[in-house]
């Protein structure tokens, strides 16, 4: 209880100093509740198509204009932060829970395991990050799954990383020797005694990665790998905006970019928040 | 002594290499379709497309098919692409400048904006200009790059009109420049050809800058944590006591030891963009090795997605040796504990 007020007060302190992190909570805040509730809010069915004239610039009857369908933007954007927001969270926790199990495993025990997960990342990273989702989302199909799996996977080498170096450096801590002779297994000191302690470094990692994760997502449906259409989906709505800029209907995808944006950078001051908060070593 | 660092740097290399074949290697066999019913057309019997897979090699088992699959690849073999009927190899040589240019730019406009404000922020830490220089590098990495990119080529080509359509990398009809780097900018420019020069630059100029605001974050902000520690160091105490110029403190004495992790940060950087390269092109049209692989992709080309995949890690590979033996010239103690 002690320890909560302690840091209900500092994250008030880190929060009055960073204002921008203040505003990115705040402004997250208004985003996760468009996403619980904003497909009932919505003045038109997302996908259904001539609701109204096709590309038609913003009006007060569609706030953000229609695009080559007849559907309206304002809908699609609004119902698009579930799933985008969706995917990302899923994805992030996803590489986060592999990525911490297989970096403990190897920073606690070495030998083996360690040698052939640090090759196994070192291999994976050697590649672009998106050039490697690509593949992944073409190797296991368009959907939703595969976008989350994806993300996933080309982000778990970073939590690997960060895991195994946080526990190797405790590994000879007292406090685990200790907790190995009052008779506790490998399992019970790493999720008992370590993961805790290595648990603020993970989350400023994880909150780091939201916005990261939202782009990547974003950007394999922009190439139309992942999310199909007509799903309303930011990505996918810059993609079928872009053949439309060229001759001037810059609405189609300048809304749907804008909350893409607006999203992955509130994501962003989050992060800077929240490393603040748990870790100030690392501000940079 | 140097052989000696050479190898020492040479055996991670290739070890990380051996790691890439691998990836590259599960990953395209990953891919779903099959390949001999494709290529045989849809109107092939079933032991039209039996005899296709055997020529391909496919009816083979997967660790039978891996070792065809290094022995090619040693030979220099990368296959055909089958949606062109062209050799992989012949495609990605010819289509890798146009992403190399890009993306060198790209890196280029970044460091030009990124170091100076990475140690502006670190001289004057806490200060405004410090804030914004972070506001402005977390706007950077916040941008989606094919949103950023539309959103110039409204402004500038539909707009403004000053900047061609992102339609690749030089006007129809235009002739490109005699091959001899493979990069327009350079080429023009050696062959004497200025007009043909601002012509590349045009073209280029808006696909580098959206490039470049990616890439301004991540080297701004290590340019500024390196710089902060070296600052504070005894060194550049004792320089600033003995009135040196300000500029030679700054120079010749904080930034030449604060560069190594900057560098290594530019080895992840370049990567980084190279993904973001896909991206980019794209939008804009551009017909690197980006574009090339998306198409393959999208058909399921096992050869080309193969030798894009490859030629990615690859330089991945190369670039970072180069990095640590870079090392050795920016700063001579590592050579020596070494």
């Amino acid at each position: 209880m002690k320890t909560m007020t302690a840091l209900y007060r500092h994250g008030r302190y880190v929060l009055s100093n960073n204002s921008l992190a203040a505003v990115g909570v705040l402004a997250l805040f208004v985003l996760v509740t468009l996403a619980v509730i904003g497909p009932s809010l919505v003045p038109f069915d997302p996908i259904e198509t001539f609701v109204g004239p096709t590309l038609q610039p913003p009006s007060s009857a569609h706030w953000f204009g229609t695009d080559q369908v007849g559907r309206d933007i304002f809908s699609r954007v609004i119902v698009a932060a579930r799933l985008d927001l969706t995917i990302a969270v899923f994805a992030v926790v996803l590489s986060f829970l592999a990525g911490t199990a297989v970096g403990c495993v190897s920073g606690y025990f070495g030998g083996w395991f360690d040698r052939i997960s640090g090759r196994v990342v070192d291999s994976m990273m050697a590649f672009p990050l998106f050039v490697l989702a690509m593949g992944v989302v073409a190797a296991m199909g368009n959907s939703v799954s595969s976008v989350v799996c994806a993300t996933a996977l080309v982000n778990a080498p970073f939590y690997v990383r960060l895991a195994r170096a946080e526990v190797a450096q405790r590994r000879t801590a007292e406090y685990v020797d200790a907790a190995i002779l009052a008779g506790n297994g490998s399992i019970r000191v790493i999720s008992n005694h370590l993961l805790p302690n290595i648990l603020p470094t993970l989350s400023v990692q994880m909150s780091l990665n939201l916005g990261w994760a939202v782009l990547n997502a974003a950007g394999l449906s922009f190439i139309g790998l992942g999310v199909r259409p007509p799903a309303a989906e930011w990505g996918i709505m810059v993609a079928e905006g872009a053949q439309y800029v060229v001759s001037g209907h810059w609405w189609a995808c300048f809304f749907p970019g804008i909350a893409l944006m607006f999203c992955v950078l509130c994501f962003n001051f989050m992060g800077d928040g929240v490393r603040d908060l748990l870790d100030p070593r690392q501000r940079t | 002594m140097t052989m000696q660092l050479l190898s020492k740097r040479l055996v991670p290399a290739l070890i990380s290499l051996i790691g890439v074949l691998i990836v590259s290697f599960v990953l395209t066999r990953a891919l779903p379709g099959d390949p001999a019913a494709y290529l045989a057309g849809p109107a092939a019997t079933a032991d039209a497309v039996a005899e296709v897979r055997k020529s391909l090699g496919l009816d083979r088992n997967v660790f039978e098919q891996f070792v065809v699959y290094v022995k090619q690849i040693t030979r220099g073999e990368l296959g055909d692409s089958w949606a062109t009927g062209q050799p992989v190899l012949s495609e990605l040589v010819n289509r890798l400048p146009a992403s190399i240019e890009l993306t060198a730019l790209g890196l280029i406009l970044a460091l030009i904006v990124a170091l100076p404000l990475g140690i502006i922020a670190a001289l004057r830490p806490n200060s405004p200009i410090d804030h914004t220089a972070r506001v402005v590098s977390t706007l950077g990495v916040s941008l989606p790059t094919f949103f950023t990119g539309l959103l110039l080529v409204y402004i500038f080509y539909y707009q403004l009109d000053w900047l061609p359509a992102p339609m690749g990398r030089l006007a129809p009809f235009t002739d490109a420049p005699e091959k001899i780097t493979g990069f327009y900018t350079v080429d023009s420019l050696l062959t004497g050809d200025f007009y043909l020069f601002l012509e590349a630059l045009r073209f280029l100029i808006l696909p580098a800058f959206t490039l470049g605001m990616f890439a301004l974050a991540p080297i701004a902000r290590m340019t500024r944590a390196s710089m902060l520690g070296v600052l504070s160091s005894d060194y550049v105490r004792t320089a600033r006591a003995n009135r040196l110029p300000a500029w030679k403190v700054l120079i010749v004495y904080a930034l030449r030891n604060a560069l190594l992790p900057i560098v290594t940060m530019l080895g992840m950087v370049f990567s980084f963009l190279l993904g973001a390269n896909v991206l980019v092109e794209k939008v804009f049209s551009w017909p690197g090795v980006g574009s090339f692989a998306l198409e393959a992709l999208m058909i399921s080309d096992y050869a080309a997605v193969q030798g894009f995949v490859l030629s990615m890690g690859l330089i991945y590979v190369l670039l970072n040796l180069s990095i640590d033996i870079a090392y050795g010239y920016i700063d001579p103690r590592v050579q020596v504990e070494s």
